[in-house]
Formats: structure tokens, sequence, C-alpha cells
């Protein structure tokens, strides 16, 4: 009879263990380890000393910096609706997700693989050492600035979207901007505007949210920080496109 | 809350049955280990025997499955992060890599521990500073970057950023790793300085035995997760242990 060390068996069971089942472990690990995350953002967000400066900080690192990205993305978007549909001013900020997934693939990427680096050479841990908390100095003034950031930036793209829109069609059919505006904000509601703006900001909520707790809990060297922005960029973008699935039943429920 | 439990007034840190696994990988099987008040303490051993785990056991960032941490008498394993971090402005970490933060220069990296902690104006501040990269010697360096400057430079920053809240108790680890010997046998000089002029408790993580013989009062030779042999280098060199031999032969 062949007899197996103890340590060939647990690896012969380990084998035999179905893939489906660690996966399953692995995704309900992920999000227990984001719940924690998120109660310790919580308490670090209400609680003093607040980090004001790091806060400015992030704002312009994050709004900035992503603004000619998303200015020219949201120009682009206004003269291909102008050119195709002729579609109605109010409608083109509603529906395009493409700011946001924009930003989403900039600053998720960019929180992502800093805060991997971070982590992985120790200087989160070194934060932790110096009686710092890298959830009030880290996070949670980048997901702060995300949260304010997506809004403005969203309307600073659908504003671009506008303007070229209307240079657009004025080259074929000459239309007064005045005219134009007027023409396309004539059906417009609060609800068009407000409900959808305060949308970006749970978007970016997302954005923030993931971008740091990937980040943070990167590991295993320049290959980690990969993973760690790359899945920052994916987990966001995969969440925002739900949300917006649900936040738009969500509004027409309650801004009907 | 109950009340902290005290321990003997003399005992800076004491480690008791401290054990700690990461997954199936046992890496300290119950530690025992007491450091005076203004004692240092070299802990040797070779790679991946868990040295730097301790340490970052004992400065709490990291979690025990079990066993006693104390750090000026005070119970650490368990505390949520306020009192934690209360301890922890008594504590200083050096970080194998130094651990800089690279988007900050040298002055805001020593700065950043002083402005969290609050309590000083910012000229007492940027003396503060000027002061303790002074005594690293690294007053001219401070609008570089930490990618700008060596090794061994970083490494007298983190040591300076180490002693940036005058903690009581000091943590090194491997502050000699990947240095050359002459800067490595500076960094031993500015150990032994800091200890002369403000009585620190130090616990030295290495694998430079050298090293160990300058620094410490005391050594400690870990093996598979315990402690196989503690006291003075001479009580280590009349130990008969194969394994002691071997490690001290390295250095004869």
């Amino acid at each position: 009879m062949v007899s197996f060390p103890a340590a060939d068996l647990s690896g012969a069971r380990k084998a035999t263990q179905p893939a489906s089942t660690d996966f399953l472990v692995r995704f309900f690990e992920w999000f227990g380890d984001l719940g924690l995350f998120c109660s310790h953002l919580l308490r670090a967000v209400f609680l003093p000393p607040y980090e004001f400066r790091e806060f400015a900080h992030q704002l312009d690192e994050l709004g900035s910096k992503s603004l000619p990205l998303v200015a020219l993305a949201g120009a682009a978007t206004g003269v291909v609706l102008s050119l195709e549909t002729h579609d109605s001013l109010v409608s083109f900020g509603a529906k395009s997700l493409l700011p946001e997934l924009l930003v989403s693939g900039r600053v998720a990427a960019g929180i992502g693989a800093e805060l991997g680096a971070m982590k992985v050479t120790e200087q989160i841990d070194a934060m932790e050492a110096s009686a710092v908390d890298p959830y009030k100095y880290l996070a949670a003034t980048r997901i702060l600035a995300c949260v304010l950031m997506l809004p403005l930036l969203t309307l600073a793209a659908d504003f671009c979207g506008i303007f070229l829109g209307w240079i657009t069609t004025t080259l074929t059919d000459p239309i007064s901007l005045r005219l134009f505006i007027e023409h396309g904000f004539k059906e417009a509601t609060f609800n068009d505007f407000l409900p959808p703006t305060f949308k970006t900001a749970v978007f970016g909520l997302i954005i923030g949210v993931v971008a740091c707790f990937q980040g943070m809990r990167a590991h295993g060297g320049t290959e980690g920080v990969e993973r760690a922005a790359t899945s920052a960029v994916v987990i966001s973008s995969l969440f925002i496109i739900l949300a917006d699935v649900l936040l738009v039943r969500l509004i027409q429920v309650f801004f009907p | 809350m109950t009340a902290p439990m005290k321990t003997k007034a003399d005992a800076a840190i004491q480690v008791k049955t401290l054990r700690k696994s990461f997954g199936k990988q046992r890496v300290l099987n119950g530690i025992d280990l007491e450091v005076a008040k203004g004692e240092t303490l070299s802990v040797l051993g070779r790679s991946g025997t868990g040295k730097s785990v301790l340490l970052k056991l004992i400065i709490g960032l990291e979690q025990p499955d079990s066993g006693s941490i104390r750090v000026h008498g005070q119970e650490i394993t368990g505390l949520t992060r306020q009192p934690l971090n209360e301890i922890r402005k008594t504590m200083g970490f050096l970080f194998q890599n130094s651990a800089l933060y690279d988007s900050l220069t040298v002055e805001q990296n020593v700065a950043f521990p002083l402005e969290r902690a609050g309590g000083l104006s910012n000229p007492e501040r940027k003396k503060r500073v000027r002061e303790l990269l002074a005594t690293v010697g690294m007053e001219k360096d401070l609008d570089k970057l930490p990618g700008q400057i060596s090794g061994g430079m970083q490494k007298r920053v983190g040591l300076a950023r180490a002693l940036a809240l005058s903690p009581a108790i000091l943590l090194f680890d491997e502050p000699t790793t990947g240095l050359d010997p002459i800067t490595a046998s500076e960094i031993d000089a500015l150990i032994l300085k800091m200890q002369k002029e403000t009585n620190l408790t130090s616990i030295v993580v290495t694998h430079d035995l050298p090293s160990a013989r300058t620094v410490s009062d005391r050594l400690a030779l870990m093996r598979d997760g315990e402690i196989l042999i503690e006291g003075s280098f001479k009580d280590l060199q009349a130990s008969k242990d194969e394994f002691v031999v071997q490690f001290l032969s390295r250095d004869s």
C-alpha cells in the first residue's frame, strides 16, 4: 500500500476543492473587508482632528487635473449628439455616463496606484506608527474630494457639451446661443437637474471608496500595486454602471 | 472600561507567550521578552524568523493570535485606535526600507508626525525639524525628495522622523541591512548617540552581528518563532548549542 505524507494529502484535498468555492469565499471576504473599511472610514470622517489641508490638496489633485479630460469628453459628446440626433440639451446631461467613467478611470487608477504603492512600501504602516490615522489622512480626504468633485466635473462636461453642441449646430444651421439654450431648456424642470447631479455625487463616493479600499489592501510588491490600480478602475466602473441602473429607477420613483 | 493593569515599573516592554500565524504558517510560537527602561535589546535570527513581525506587534501594526504585550505597563493587545495612538506617540519605529513618504520632502517627512500631534507653532516646528535633521547629519538636504537621496541617507531621515515626537521607546527594524559597512557603522554610531543623549529604550531587530554587539546591552537569538537564547554576547559565546555556534561563527 502506498502511504502519503500528511502534507500531500491536504494538498490533494485542496486540489479537489472546486474553484468556485474558493471564489465564493474570496467574494464574501471582499465584501466583509469592505464593510470593515467603511466602518473605520465613518469614524475617521466624523471624529476630529480634520485634515483640511490634505482635503484641499486632493480637491486640486482630483478636480483641476481631471478637468481637461472631462471637458474634452463632454465637448466631443456634445458635438456627436448634435450632429447625430439634434437631441435636446436636457437629455444630454442625464444620459451620458461618459464623464463619470472617464473620471473613474483616471482618478481610481491614480488613487489605487498611489495608496497601493504606499501600502507595499510600508508608508501606510509608518503613518500608523506615527499615531496618524491613515483612514482619516489618506482615505477620507480623497473620498470626500471625489464626492464633491464629480458633480462639478460633470457640470463642466455638460457645459462644454452644450457649448460645442451649439457651435456644431450653428455651423450647419445658424442659430443664436440664446435661442439654442432657450429651445434646449424649454422643457427642463428641477427634476432634470438636481437628481442627476446628486447621482454623480454617489458615483464619486463609489470611485473614492473602491479606489482607497483597493489601494490600502494592496500586497505583494509592484505586481500588487498594478493589481490595486486595475481592480480599482474595473470595480468602480462596474459599480457605477450598476448604481446608475438603480439610481435611474429611484429617481423615476421619487422625482417623476 | 477597566483600568489598564500595571506591571513592575522598570520594564518598558513586556511580551508574554506571544503567538502569531499568517494562514497556516506559524511565525511566532510563544515569545517571552522583557526590556528594561533605558536598555537596548538586539533580537537576532535568520531572515524570515518573525523578527520584524515581533516589532510590528509591539507597536500594534499587527494583532497577535494570543499572548500579551505591555508597553510602559499597559496592555496594548485589543486596544482601539485612540488609546493605541496615545501609546504610539511614545514610540518611534525605524522601518527596514525607511518607509519615507515619497511625495514629501525630507523636511516635510520629519515634520509630518509633529504637525499631526499639534502643540507647536510653525516656527517652533520648523526649528525642531532642523534640530532633528542636524542630529542625523541631514540638515543640508531639506528640500530633497526621498528618491533623490541614498539608502543610508534615507535611514538617517527615517531615524529623525522616528525621533520627532521624543519617544521613550525606539524600535529598529534591520537598521543596517543593505548598507555598506561604513554607512552601517555610521548608523550604529547614531543609535549609540541617541541612547546616550535621551536614555532611550530600544529593540533592534537585525541579523548583522557586529552591529548588534555595538549597540546593545543584551542579545536574544530567535529560531523557529521562539527565543533560543538570551543574554550578553559572552553568554551567547559560551553556548554549546549548534545553531548558536553556527550563527556566531559567521562573525569570527
